[in-house]
C-alpha cells in the first residue's frame, strides 16, 4: 500500500552522530542521543568489569577447596561483581541508554526538558564509578554489595571509604535522571500524545523515575552514614558506639529493595514493546498494564524488610511484610498473563528481540515464582542467605533486566545506528544466552536448597557437582554476552540500512530518520491514532490478513 | 554419607516436615504457572506465526473478565502461601518453655557453644534427641547467622542484642551449621557440626570429660569481680535493687512501665543501665560496656538466673522463655 514501508531507503545525510565532530562534540553534547550513546559504552565498560568478576568466581568454585585464588580476593571478587553490576551497570542501563534516546522520540519531543541536567548525570555517573575503580585498584572492596555494618564500618580492612563515595555520587546521577525523566514526560509530549496513547515503556520509566527520586536519597544518605562511622567513629550502626547494626538493613533495603524495580520496571516496557511489535498487535490490557507499572513502584517501598526475616526483627513486623510482600507478586503475575495474551491472534514472529522476549517471559516467571519461596515467611527461614537467593536474583536481575536490555538493544539498534544487525547470528547468540543462563543459575536453586550458604570461597564435597554444571553453563554465557559486542560493532559499518522502520512498529520513534537527526522530527508531530493502533495505521503498509481460519 | 548429586537435605528437626510441605506447596503452584504460561507462549508462538510479511493481528484490547480473573486467582494462592508461611514462622519465632539452653557466641570466625552445665565446645554442638533445644545468641564482633540445613532453621547473630534459634532434634546423627550471613574473609570456613545423640549417649558425653566451671558459679565471681554485689545486695537494702528472683519477673520501672527481666533485659542492665531504671531507685550505676565480654554476660546472666527464692514454685524460671520480643 505504502511505498515507504517496501522501498529501500537511503542513510540519511545528517543525522545526530555527524552533526558535529570531536572529541568536545561528545563530551559536551546535550544532545540526549549522543548522552545515550555516552552512556552506552560507559554501562558495557562495567557490564564487562563485572563480568570478569563473575567468571573468575565461577572458576574458583569449580572445587569445594577454591580453585583459583584466597578468600580475601574472593570476597573482594563477589563484591567488586555485585557493586559494578548493580549500581554501574543495571540500574543505569535500560534508563539511561534507552530511556534517554527513546523517550524524546516516542513522546514527539525534540530532547528531554534539562539537556544540561542529562549530560550532568553522566558526569555524577563517571566520577562515581572513577570513585569505585578507585576502591577496586586500592585495596579492593570486600564488604559484599549489602555494605552490611559493623563489618563495612568498622571490621573491613579493604578501600570502603572511596566505594561509598562513589556510590553516593552515583546516586545523584540517578535522581536527577529520574527528575529529568519525570518533567518530560509531563511536560513535553507533542500534540496528541495523550497520557494513555503513551507507549508502555514510557509508563514504565514514569514509574521507574517515581523511585528513583524517592528511594536514591535514601541510600546514598545511609551510606554516606556508613562511611562517616568508619571514618570518623560516629556511632549509628555499631552497637559498640551505641548505634544500631539492623537499622543499616532497614535503610539500606529501603531503597535496594525497589532498586530491583529501578531494573525490571523498564525491562518490562521493552518486552512491551517488543512483543507488540512482532505479534503486530494492541498491548492486551494496556490500562492493567499501566496501573500495574504504578502499583509495582508503590507497593515496591512497603516490602523491604523481607530481606530481614531471620535479622531478629519483631514477629509482626515480619508477618506484614510477607503480606505485602505477597501482593507486589500480583501485579507482576497479571503483566506476564497479559503479555502472553498479546501474542493470541497476533501475526507473530520469531525475530531476535521476540526471541529475547520468549526468554525475558520465562526466565520472568522462573524468576519471579521463585520469589515466592522467600516471601513467604516458613520458606524462608531456610533458603534465606543460601545460593537459592542468588539463583533468585540472578534470574530477575539477568533474566529479566538483562534480556530485556538485550531485547531492546536489538529492537532499537536500527534506529540508533541506522543500520540492521546480522539477524541469524543474532538469533542463535540469543539461544544461547538463554541456555547458558538456566545451565548457570538453575542448579544454584537446589544448591541453596540443599544448604550451601551465599557468599562461600569453599564448600563441602556434597556441592561440588551443582557448581561444576553451573560454572560449565557460565562459559556459555560468556559466549552469549560477547558474539553481540562483534555483530552489532560490525553492523555500524556493514549492516544493511534500517530505514525509518524496519519492522515495521507504531511508536513515535520509528516516524523519523535512522538515524534520527539532532533534533528528533523535522516538523513536531501530531498524534491521532491510540498506542499499538495497527489496525489504523495505514501508514505502515500493513493489513489484516483474511481469516487464516483459526478460532 | 551423601550421594554425589544430592537434591533434597536431611530431614532432622520438627521444622523440616512442616518447612518441606510447605516448600511442596509452592513448588507445586510455581511449576503449574511456570509449564502453562511457558506452553501456551510457545503454542501462541507456532499457532499465531507470521505467515504473510504483511499481515498484522486481530485488534484485541483486553478483557475484564479475564484479568479480573488471573488478578484474583494467584492473590488468592499468595494469601495461602502467606497464612501457611506465617504459622510455621510464628513457632520458629516463640520457642517452648521447657527448653534446653545452649550458649552461642559468633566471632570472626569461630562459633562458641556452651552446655547449661557450663561445657564448652567450640565449632561443635552435642545436644540429645527429641528434645526442645534454644540457642541463646550473641555476637562479639559483625553480624553472624547461625544455619542447620537438615534442621531447616536459621537466625541471625547480631552484634549488642541477643537472638534466639529454637528447634527440636528428631533424628540422631551428624549435621553440617554454617554461618549463613556474610561476616569477611573466613565466612566460608565458620560452620562445624551438631550432633544429635540418643539422651543417655549425651548424659555420657556430658559427664565423660571435667566440665568447665558451671557458668552460674562463673558468674557469681564475676558478680563480686565486679563489685556488683556491693550494691545489688540480696537483701534488696542496697544502693540497687536485689537481684533475687527477679528473673523471669516483671519489673516496674521508674516511668511507671513494667518490663519482663529477660536475658535481654539483663545484659542491657549491664551495658546500659540507664536505659530502665527500676522504680525506687537512682540512676547510679555505672555502664560495663566495653568491661565485660560476652562470655561474662552470659555468666552473670547465668549467676541472675540462678537467683530463685528457693521456698516458691520454681514456676517463674521455667515461665521466662525470650519470646524474640525487640
Amino acid at each position: 500500500m505504502n511505498a515507504t514501508a517496501t522501498k529501500p531507503e537511503a542513510f540519511p545525510e545528517k543525522h545526530y552522530v555527524n552533526a558535529e565532530y570531536g572529541i568536545r562534540s561528545w563530551l559536551l553534547t546535550t544532545d540526549h542521543k549522543r548522552i545515550a550513546l555516552l552512556y552506552l559504552v560507559s554501562v558495557t565498560g562495567f557490564f564487562f568489569i563485572g563480568g570478569i568478576f563473575a567468571a573468575l568466581i565461577r572458576i574458583h568454585l569449580l572445587t569445594p577447596a577454591g580453585y583459583l585464588v584466597t578468600p580475601e580476593t574472593y570476597n573482594k571478587l563477589f563484591t567488586m561483581h555485585g557493586v559494578a553490576m548493580i549500581f554501574f551497570f543495571l540500574i543505569p542501563a535500560i534508563p539511561a541508554v534507552l530511556g534517554n534516546f527513546l523517550i524524546p522520540l516516542m513522546i514527539g519531543a525534540k530532547d528531554l526538558a534539562f539537556p544540561r541536567i542529562n549530560l550532568l548525570s553522566w558526569y555524577l555517573y563517571m566520577i562515581g564509578g572513577g570513585l569505585v575503580l578507585f576502591s577496586f585498584l586500592s585495596g579492593g572492596l570486600d564488604t559484599g554489595w549489602t555494605f552490611y555494618t559493623p563489618l563495612s564500618s568498622v571490621y573491613s580492612n579493604s578501600a570502603v571509604a572511596p566505594a561509598v563515595l562513589g556510590i553516593f555520587i552515583n546516586g545523584f546521577s540517578s535522581i536527577l535522571t529520574g527528575l529529568n525523566f519525570l518533567v518530560t514526560i509531563h511536560t513535553m509530549r507533542a500534540p496528541g500524545m495523550t497520557w494513555f496513547r503513551m507507549p508502555m515503556f514510557v509508563w514504565t520509566h514514569y514509574a521507574t523515575s517515581i523511585i528513583m527520586i524517592l528511594g536514591t536519597p535514601v541510600v546514598a544518605t545511609t551510606l554516606a552514614l556508613a562511611g562517616m562511622e568508619r571514618l570518623f567513629h560516629l556511632g549509628f550502626f555499631n552497637p559498640a558506639l551505641g548505634g544500631d547494626p539492623v537499622l543499616f538493613q532497614h535503610l539500606f533495603w529501603f531503597y535496594s529493595h525497589p532498586a530491583v524495580y529501578i531494573m525490571i520496571l523498564p525491562a518490562m516496557g521493552v518486552i512491551s514493546e517488543i512483543i507488540t511489535t512482532f505479534a503486530r498487535k494492541p498491548l492486551f490490557g494496556y490500562k492493567v498494564m499501566t496501573a500495574a507499572s504504578l502499583a509495582i513502584a508503590v507497593v515496591g517501598f512497603l516490602v523491604w524488610t523481607h530481606h530481614m526475616f531471620v535479622a531478629g526483627q519483631s514477629t509482626y513486623a515480619a508477618l506484614a511484610f510477607s503480606l505485602l510482600t505477597m501482593l507486589v507478586a500480583v501485579p507482576s503475575a497479571v503483566k506476564t498473563f497479559n503479555w502472553t495474551a498479546t501474542m493470541y491472534k497476533g501475526s507473530v514472529s520469531y525475530d531476535t528481540p521476540m526471541l529475547y522476549a520468549f526468554g525475558f517471559i520465562g526466565l520472568f516467571l522462573i524468576g519471579g515464582l521463585t520469589g515466592l519461596f522467600l516471601g513467604t515467611l516458613g520458606t524462608d527461614i531456610h533458603i534465606h542467605d543460601t545460593m537459592f537467593v542468588v539463583a533468585h536474583f540472578h534470574y530477575i536481575m539477568v533474566g529479566g533486566a538483562v534480556f530485556g536490555y538485550m531485547g531492546g538493544l536489538h529492537l532499537w539498534w536500527p534506529k540508533i545506528s541506522g543500520r540492521m544487525y546480522p539477524e541469524f547470528v543474532a538469533r542463535i547468540s540469543a539461544i544461547v544466552l538463554f541456555v547458558g543462563f538456566n545451565m548457570t543459575f538453575f542448579p544454584q536453586f537446589v544448591m541453596g536448597y540443599i544448604g550451601m550458604p551465599r557468599r562461600y570461597h569453599t564448600y563441602p564435597p556434597e556441592f561440588q557437582v551443582l557448581n561444576v554444571l553451573s560454572t560449565a553453563g557460565a562459559s556459555i554465557l560468556a559466549i552469549g554476552y560477547i558474539v553481540p559486542i562483534f555483530y552489532l560493532l560490525w553492523s555500524i559499518r556493514h549492516g544493511a540500512i534500517a530505514g525509518r522502520n524496519p519492522w515495521p512498529s507504531t511508536g513515535l520513534e520509528w516516524q523519523t530518520a535512522s538515524p534520527p537527526p539532532t533534533e528528533n522530527f523535522a516538523v513536531t508531530p501530531e498524534v491521532t491514532w491510540e498506542a499499538y493502533d495497527f489496525d489504523n495505521r495505514p501508514d505502515l503498509g500493513l493489513a489484516r490478513a483474511a481469516d487464516r481460519g483459526h478460532k | 554419607m551423601q550421594s554425589q548429586l544430592p537434591l533434597f537435605p536431611e530431614q532432622a528437626s520438627n521444622f523440616a516436615g512442616s518447612i518441606d510441605a510447605l516448600m511442596f506447596y509452592i513448588l507445586v503452584t510455581a511449576v503449574f504457572f511456570a509449564v502453562t504460561v511457558t506452553l501456551v507462549v510457545l503454542y501462541f508462538a507456532v499457532k499465531f506465526r507470521r505467515t504473510d510479511e504483511k499481515e498484522i493481528g486481530t485488534p484485541i484490547h483486553g478483557s475484564t473478565t479475564l484479568e479480573v480473573a488471573w488478578t484474583i486467582l494467584p492473590l488468592i494462592l499468595a494469601l495461602v502461601m502467606f497464612a501457611w508461611g506465617a504459622s510455621i514462622y510464628v513457632n520458629y519465632r516463640q520457642p517452648p518453655a521447657d527448653t534446653l539452653d545452649i550458649y552461642v557466641i559468633g566471632k570472626q570466625w569461630m562459633w562458641k557453644l556452651q552446655q547449661p552445665d557450663g561445657r564448652r565446645e567450640i565449632n561443635e554442638l552435642h545436644i540429645p534427641v527429641n528434645r526442645n533445644v534454644k540457642l541463646i545468641m550473641a555476637s562479639e564482633d559483625v553480624i553472624h547467622d547461625f544455619f542447620v540445613p537438615a534442621f531447616r532453621v536459621k537466625m541471625d547473630v547480631v552484634p549488642g542484642r541477643y537472638t534466639t534459634l529454637w528447634f527440636r532434634p528428631t533424628k540422631t546423627g551428624r549435621y553440617h551449621f554454617f554461618c549463613s550471613q556474610y561476616c569477611g574473609t573466613n565466612h566460608a570456613i565458620m560452620g562445624g557440626w551438631v550432633t544429635v545423640m540418643e539422651p543417655a549417649d549425651y548424659a555420657a558425653w556430658l559427664s565423660g570429660e571435667q566440665a568447665d566451671i558451671n557458668p552460674a558459679a562463673a558468674g557469681e565471681k564475676l558478680f563480686a569481680q565486679f563489685a556488683c554485689s556491693s550494691c545489688h545486695l540480696l537483701t534488696g537494702k542496697g544502693r540497687g535493687p536485689s537481684l533475687m528472683g527477679v528473673y523471669g519477673s516483671k519489673v516496674l520501672l521508674a516511668d511507671g512501665s513494667t518490663v519482663l527481666a529477660d536475658e535481654a533485659y539483663i545484659r542491657e542492665s549491664i551495658l546500659n543501665p540507664k536505659a530502665k531504671i527500676v522504680a525506687g531507685y537512682q540512676p547510679l550505676m555505672p555502664t560495663f560496656q566495653g568491661q565485660v565480654s560476652e562470655d561474662q554476660i552470659l555468666s552473670l546472666t547465668a549467676y541472675i538466673k540462678s537467683l530463685q527464692v528457693q521456698t516458691a514454685p520454681a514456676a517463674p524460671a521455667a515461665a521466662a522463655p525470650d519470646t524474640g520480643k525487640k
